[in-house]
């Protein structure tokens, strides 16, 4: 009778103990990833900041090269979502290249290319870069940031749909297989917020590209009004 | 039972107790932080933000082992 007692509680013991590691978990992905992502994606921001800033070497008109995998390439700026709204973009979306920034999709469009230039974003952790997407409309400005240039891109459109729409990749979006003559630029990110089970797709097209040495016109990057 | 166990086996007047009672609370959640939680993560549905053919399997709920 005694031994029962005593296993029942060490039962009790372990049960309560996995409820508060479960709780734990909860409060590590939705807390303490943005805590650390932020740190991390910040860093990013400002070394980023630092080398765009550097004098170019005398190639760098050339063509844009293939950014090696988990490389921060650009820095993604969104008005909507604050003024001072900065991301990293890093080549790949494997997972541990999203936890450090926004990831564009391997074998996409670079930035300003013809085609479509896609990238996702964590909605609700790792700094939830995405977080607000869905507060984006149409006419919103998404400026993409490289060494050389500002991409001023538009916001067109956007829709829901199943993890499985590779289509809304595609060099032209939702037409699979049509040969591309627009520069689009397409976000991804989890929908509903705190589940996978579809995804929130925006679709921006490139407006104007400003070289960045002269700078972003005035105002660009300034919230616009409205809900 | 368990607990009890632990709070017994440790040396020391109550404050001394608490206090590495403290400590070793702190170690589990570094622990889990750290590193159990990082390497878990992977596992869960929901961090996928991305559109792919292999992500239909996950996010039906069918292959939790498959991280990319």
């Amino acid at each position: 009778m005694k031994a029962l007692r005593w296993s029942l509680g060490v039962v009790g013991d372990l049960l309560v103990t996995a409820g508060l590691v479960l709780l734990l978990f909860v409060a590590w992905q939705l807390w303490w990833t943005d805590v650390t992502a932020n740190r991390v994606q910040d860093q990013t921001i400002a070394r980023l900041d630092r080398e765009f800033s550097r004098p170019a070497p005398a190639s760098a008109n050339e063509k844009p090269k293939a950014v090696p995998f988990g490389e921060a390439f650009a820095i993604l700026r969104i008005p909507r979502l604050g003024a001072d709204y900065a991301r990293p973009v890093l080549e790949g979306t494997s997972l541990d290249i999203l936890d450090e920034g926004v990831g564009h999709y391997k074998d996409t469009a670079l930035p300003g290319v013809v085609g479509n230039f896609a990238v996702a974003g964590h909605r609700t952790t790792y700094g939830r870069p995405f977080h607000d997407i869905d507060k984006l409309q149409p006419g919103d400005k998404v400026v993409v940031e490289t060494k050389t240039t500002y991409f001023v891109y538009v916001v067109r459109s956007h829709k829901i749909v199943l993890p499985t729409a590779v289509e809304v990749i595609a060099p032209v979006p939702d037409k699979p297989g049509a040969k591309p003559t627009e520069r689009w630029m397409t976000m991804t990110a989890c929908h509903p917020k705190y589940s996978a089970a579809q995804r929130y797709i925006v679709f921006a097209q490139l407006e104007k590209s400003y070289p960045r040495a002269k700078g972003l016109p005035a105002g660009t990057l300034a919230v616009p009004k409205g809900a | 039972m368990l607990y009890a166990a632990i709070w017994r086996a440790l040396p020391g007047p109550l404050v001394v107790r608490a206090l590495i009672a403290l400590v070793l609370v702190a170690a589990v959640v570094a622990v889990l932080f750290l590193w159990v939680f990082p390497h878990v993560a992977p596992y869960m549905p929901f961090n996928d933000n991305t559109v792919d053919t292999s992500g239909a399997a996950r996010a039906a709920g069918a292959a939790a082992g498959g991280a990319r």
